[in-house]
């Protein structure tokens, strides 16, 4: 299975999910699945074996409401059963609609609100500079979070401490919980915002195709934090729900669930 | 206290290769000789309590402590969720330390009042509360969070405390420490308002009302069974604290004699009655309107008791 079949099935997981838990976001998760499924299979150092294997490259999904998209993500690494997806959004069970590490084999950090998890990350990072430690630590931010001021507070104090071990993506999709992001809060040029904070910058023009977003993340540097600023569609790869604000909060149900699971091709999986 | 629990933790730092101090930019003067001692190990967050707490969160979930040193409420309500999420959630390895407790920063005015920390502190799940009233506290309350391997907050006064403990080690800090005996009445002291207190008992002993004295360094967990036993033997019960009445220590002992069977004391607590400090003044001249010196802690016992004339 290469990264592409990778995120396919995420995709198609990740709407059964919501189909099936009437949970919200899944726009989101859509977004952010390619970031998610090139760096679990073809950049970070990992052992879905041993999950706490103290050598390993660590993530942080700041933008923790995309946690439907993680928990696929893993579960179709092998970090534990694909069956346990299905206890998603369920009575009783430890899987969350935003991400919580609590029982969940390779989560590294719970989060939900926005701002903390990117700031959790650097701290990550800092330890491992500290001691010496050769892994890297990725956190993803939505570009709504970016709003947050701890946001630019952790950039700050990343390049303050040159933290050339830590890659922040920023999932950029122009689009938050009540209109675009140009509407709601202009962010402006976020990879001039970045570059102006100190960090090493790599703007992904398709923040959804797995080549471009390989060699980015193969393009660190080794003083300063690095940032992409990944250009995604939110809703990526079900066409209606591509660049629309409903299915932020919508779950797909009846025809629609059924054209959504047709569009990612979904008969291999539930013939 | 606080030059204390700084040179405390440079001894602790000296053997403990994964100790860190982190500070949101305050501590002139006070960090120097860790800093200087531990370059690779303090770190100035610059001013932002938020990232300061979550950054602490993931260098601790890395296998280290670490310690944040801030001011008044800086280290707690500014960057209060990154606490209950980052640090509680995950118990990390984080001790929060705040210097000036309650008044102590006097004129600087209510921003640096810091008057319902303890409140919001024991509100979060995995944080335990200490609030150490002398020298000797805050060394042991140190020795203790060091030991913890979680969350905790040290409440601390700004210095100049008095030397209360000189001759009563603090065996253990969950323990309510008995300060001096008496039969009428028990009051419940918290952090550096304790030598007003003993003041106050000293006082009202002359006047023939006999009045224990415990001193509290754990808020939360609070020593059950000695407030369990003074509910059961005194008819008076008080608290005080440089803090809002509600959610500190008054809050914490009524929870106790609220459970109590045969409990028949009756609880008066003294300390912020739900206000903020809007008037400017010294540090003593705060207590003393807000009813804490010693005279006006006296003169309120002597009032509840009746005996006032």
């Amino acid at each position: 299975m290469n990264s592409q079949e990778l995120a396919r099935r995420v995709r198609i997981d990740a709407v059964r999910m919501v189909h099936e838990h009437h949970a919200s976001h899944i726009a989101s998760a859509l977004s952010v699945v390619d970031i998610l499924t090139v760096l679990y299979h073809d950049i970070m150092h990992i052992n879905p074996q041993n999950p706490n294997m103290p050598e390993r490259d660590r993530l942080v999904l700041s933008k923790g409401h995309a946690g439907v998209a993680i928990y696929a993500t893993l579960a179709e690494m092998g970090f534990f059963e694909l069956e346990r997806l299905d206890q998603y959004y369920s009575d009783g069970s430890v899987f969350s609609g935003h991400v919580s590490h609590k029982g969940v084999p390779g989560v590294e950090l719970s989060t939900g609100s926005l701002g903390h998890g990117v700031c959790v990350a650097v701290g990550m990072a800092f330890a491992a500079k500290r001691s010496c430690k050769k892994h890297r630590v990725y956190a993803i931010v939505g570009d709504g979070e970016c709003d947050e001021g701890a946001v630019w507070e952790t950039a700050l104090f990343a390049q303050q401490y040159r933290l050339g071990n830590l890659t922040v993506i920023v999932d950029h999709n122009k689009m938050q919980a009540m209109g675009t992001c140009e509407a709601v809060m202009n962010l402006g040029d976020l990879a001039e915002k970045w570059k102006a904070f100190g960090w090493h910058v790599i703007s992904v023009e398709n923040g959804n195709n797995h080549d471009q977003l390989r060699k980015a993340l193969q393009s660190t540097d080794d003083e300063l934090p690095t940032c992409i600023i990944a250009n995604t569609v939110k809703g990526k790869g079900v066409s209606f729900m591509e660049n629309n604000l409903l299915w932020h909060y919508r779950d797909p149900q009846g025809d629609a669930y059924i054209k959504a699971m047709q569009e990612l091709g979904a008969e291999d999986i539930y013939a | 206290m606080r030059n204390t629990f700084v040179s405390g933790l440079e001894k602790l730092a000296e053997n403990d290769d994964h100790l860190f101090l982190m500070t949101g930019d305050l501590g002139f003067g006070v960090l120097d000789g860790f800093a200087q001692k531990f370059p690779e190990r303090f770190i100035n967050a610059g001013i932002s309590e938020q990232n300061m707490v979550a950054v602490a969160a993931g260098i601790a979930l890395e296998g280290n402590s670490v310690y944040i040193y801030s001011i008044g409420n800086f280290p707690t309500m500014r960057c209060l969720e990154q606490i209950r999420n980052d640090v509680c959630y995950h118990n990390a390895n984080v001790k929060v330390v705040s210097v000036g407790a309650g008044l102590s920063y006097g004129q600087l005015g209510m921003s640096h009042h810091a008057t319902e920390d303890i409140a919001i502190m024991c509100a979060l799940p995995n944080m335990k509360v200490f609030s150490p009233a002398d020298p000797q506290e805050a060394i042991a309350v140190l020795e203790e969070v060091h030991r913890l391997k979680g969350p905790a907050y040290v409440r601390l006064g700004k210095g100049r405390e008095q030397n209360i403990h000189a001759d009563m080690p603090v065996e253990n800090v969950y323990d309510a420490q008995e300060i001096k005996d008496g039969s009428d009445a028990c009051i419940f002291a918290t952090g550096a308002i304790l030598s007003e207190v003993i003041t106050a008992a000293d006082a009202l002993g002359k006047k023939g009302v006999s009045v224990k004295v415990n001193s509290i360094l754990s808020i939360k967990p609070i020593d059950e069974q000695v407030v369990w036993n003074c509910g059961k033997q005194y008819k008076w019960v008080f608290t005080v604290e440089e803090h809002n009445v509600i959610g500190g220590l008054g809050s914490a002992v009524a929870e106790v004699l609220a459970s109590m069977p045969d409990n028949r004391a009756r609880l008066f607590r003294i300390g912020m009655q739900d206000q903020y400090s809007s008037i400017v003044g010294s540090h003593d001249y705060l207590r003393d309107y807000y009813g804490l010196s010693a005279q006006k802690i006296e003169e309120k016992i002597l009032t509840v008791m009746g005996m006032r004339s």
